[in-house]
């Protein structure tokens, strides 16, 4: 007979190798799943996780791989903060989509003028944008105890809605002759978010993933707030006891990752994507979701976990066109491995015991 | 704008069909959150039911045996979940969360080669003479089984929790699964076959939407129906009865914004369209703000439960 018993502290060893594990677990049930899907599994895993950044075309494949990171570690660290509270924002996607809008809109009412400033101030707005986009959960929250999990997630297809209206409507090219989607912001010079060394994939995006996560582990590890956070997480108790004020807490995790996404929403649209268009949602604020818990909830590890989730949509676009690899195969391996890693972490607070304890 | 161009029995008929699988999902997800845990896969649940169900009645050209494996599909999904939150006491929100980010990404890669194709459709109940009747004939008697059987099951839902023994175990497992434990009650046993009828639910109500209402399938076609589901559960307080009203409610209100849009309103496409999600949130709030912070939640929703502890 199997059974779990509880550790008296959570193992700081299962706690750090359990990413590792679920991502080997991943690899070797993605490889059924390959297998299933007819194709050759080593062959699979090679194309994903090997060559885009050992393989032939790699230079290639790096800069992706920035590109790509970019936005996610930047949602990620925002969210993470909430989920250590406790406060479940699962919006993020609409809250990107809002931040890429207002951005836009705010350096697009200044078209076609050519000055730097315009860009700064493009990133306030997105940064704005998705605050505000935030604030609406967060309010309803603390005001009348609305859950927070759900407006946030219905927000979320009301930011598709806009997104639709404004590549459509309000934000379209007047010079395009009909075709839906905005001026292109990454062709016009006052906005574009253009790689800052090239072929690096690193753009102002990727610097302020950086500065984000710096800015995450200096608050988390020495400022009060930090404190509070963890503390709000562990024991809501006695974070009250301790002076904590809930309602101020929900404000400060749900801006933070507000204004997260929203930059992380401008940056894309005036970068890789280039402009607003129907399709500029793209899933990045659900993904973050996956990172955030694979990168344990801490701002270091999610550096490492978004750089490997970038790895799987770049290696999966690469699979996709060289082995006919379905796109949605990856989503479904992006999700096997948040499963695997929240059935390993049960390693982190139990033990497993063979033989027969007390009745369980 | 033509407003007479909207007739209030087809509106009322085509309300019953587009809350179907809404309702389906929110009874099922009220059982299991009745019995103390909170599974926020519906989404990953239903789609998974959907193209199940479309896959089973497309080779097989009975729709029937689509909803069975629907069920199925849903509720093998669902103990994926149950197996992780109760066995390995993962946290219920995260792993709910990653059951709907795998179904939707799962559904897509089981899907591919059906985008398009067309599958057997369940023909509506002929009651003969009593359809024919003006306006009731068409609103109560002229819809197919599955409209009868979601009715049916927020009965039967209804009746176990309040009569039956069984029903009274489950929610003593949801308001205190310490005590229900204590009773000898088997709390990991009650909660997973929870899970499980809360998965074959939202299956059923996937493959409504993929085999009946629209009937084909698109990728991520439930777009936020699950979703919803979960609202409608807060919305009812918990209670059967409510939950039919709630889903009714939210489906009048996706049918009349598609009314809407053919009668040519003068409001734009989008706005309609997001109004189901923008009345959800609403309604949120006015819930929240009756109820208070506690409302009437089982006690132990969400916790996990460990026999050591």
């Amino acid at each position: 007979m199997i059974r779990l018993e509880r550790r008296p502290t959570p193992s700081r060893l299962w706690s750090g190798i359990s990413p590792l594990v679920a991502v080997v677990l991943t690899m070797v049930a993605g490889g059924l799943m390959f297998a299933a899907l007819g194709k050759d599994p080593f062959e699979a895993l090679r194309t994903i996780f090997w060559d885009p950044i050992f393989g032939e075309f790699a230079w290639y494949f790096r800069g992706q791989l920035l590109i790509k990171a970019g936005p996610l570690i930047l949602i990620a660290v925002g969210l993470a903060m909430g989920f250590r509270a406790g406060i479940w924002n699962i919006g993020a996607e609409g809250q990107y989509i809002v931040g890429a809008l207002c951005g836009a809109a705010a350096g697009l009412a200044f078209y076609p003028a050519e000055t730097r400033l315009i860009f700064p101030l493009m990133i306030v707005a997105g940064a704005l944008g998705g605050f505000l986009w935030a604030m609406i959960p967060a309010l309803l929250k603390v005001r009348f105890g609305t859950n927070e999990i759900l407006v946030s997630l219905m927000l979320v297809y009301v930011a598709e809605n806009l997104l639709a209206s404004a590549a459509v409507g309000w934000l379209r090219n007047p010079e395009s002759s009909g075709f839906p989607g905005s001026r292109n912001l990454s062709r016009w010079e006052a906005s574009a978010n253009l790689e800052i060394w090239a072929d690096t994939g690193i753009h102002w995006g990727v610097v302020a993933a950086v500065v984000a996560v710096i800015f995450a582990q200096v608050m988390l590890t020495r400022h009060l707030m930090g404190f509070q956070i963890r503390l709000a997480g562990s024991a809501p108790r006695a974070a009250r006891f301790a002076g904590v004020v809930p309602g101020r807490l929900v404000v400060v995790c749900l801006g933070l990752a507000g204004v997260l996404a929203g930059m992380a929403g401008l940056f894309e649209v005036t970068g890789p994507a280039g402009q607003i268009s129907i399709d500029f949602a793209s899933g990045y604020g659900f993904t973050a979701i996956i990172v955030a818990f694979l990168g344990r909830l801490n701002p270091l590890g999610i550096v490492a976990a978004g750089l490997l989730m970038a790895l799987t949509y770049v290696g999966g676009d690469n699979a996709a066109g060289n082995l006919g690899l379905p796109a949605a195969a990856i989503s479904a391996f992006q999700g096997m491995l948040l499963f695997f890693l929240l059935a390993i972490d049960v390693l982190t607070n139990f033990r497993v015991r063979m033989g027969r304890g007390v009745a369980a | 704008m033509d407003l007479s161009a909207i007739s209030p029995t087809l509106l009322i008929a085509s309300l019953m069909v587009a809350a179907t699988p809404i309702l389906l999902a929110a009874i099922g997800e009220m059982v299991v959150e009745k019995a103390g845990v909170l599974n926020l896969g519906v989404e990953g649940m239903m789609i998974m039911g959907a193209i199940c169900g479309f896959i089973i009645g497309v080779e097989t050209g009975s729709p029937w045996l689509g909803f069975l494996a629907a069920a199925l599909g849903g509720a093998v999904l669902a103990l994926l979940f149950g197996v992780l939150t109760q066995v390995l006491l993962s946290n219920q929100v995260a792993t709910g969360l990653a059951l709907t980010l795998f179904g939707l990404g799962l559904s897509a890669l089981l899907g591919q080669g059906y985008v398009g194709v067309k599958a057997q459709t369940l023909g509506r109940i002929d009651l003969g003479p009593l359809s024919d009747l003006p306006f009731v004939g068409r609103v109560v008697f002229g819809h197919d089984p599955i409209v009868y059987l979601s009715l049916a099951l927020v009965v039967a839902v209804w009746a176990f929790l309040k009569f039956s023994r069984a029903g009274l175990i489950l929610r003593a497992v949801g308001e205190s699964h310490e005590a229900a434990h204590a009773l000898g009650y088997h709390v990991r046993r009650v909660r997973l076959a929870a899970i499980a009828f809360g998965g074959a639910c939202a299956g059923l109500g996937g493959a409504y939407l993929s085999l009946v209402r629209v009937p084909q399938w698109t990728e991520g076609m439930t777009a936020g129906a699950g979703w919803i589901a979960l609202a409608i559960v807060v919305f009812a307080s918990w209670r059967a009865g409510r939950v039919l009203v709630g889903a009714y409610l939210f489906g009048g209100i996706t049918v009349l914004q598609l009314n809407l849009q053919t009668a040519g309103a003068k409001v734009p496409v989008e706005l309609l369209s997001a109004a189901p999600y923008l009345v959800t949130i609403l309604v949120l709030v006015l819930i929240s703000r009756r109820a208070g912070r506690a409302g009437a939640a089982p006690a132990d929703l969400g916790k996990p439960f460990h026999a050591s502890a």
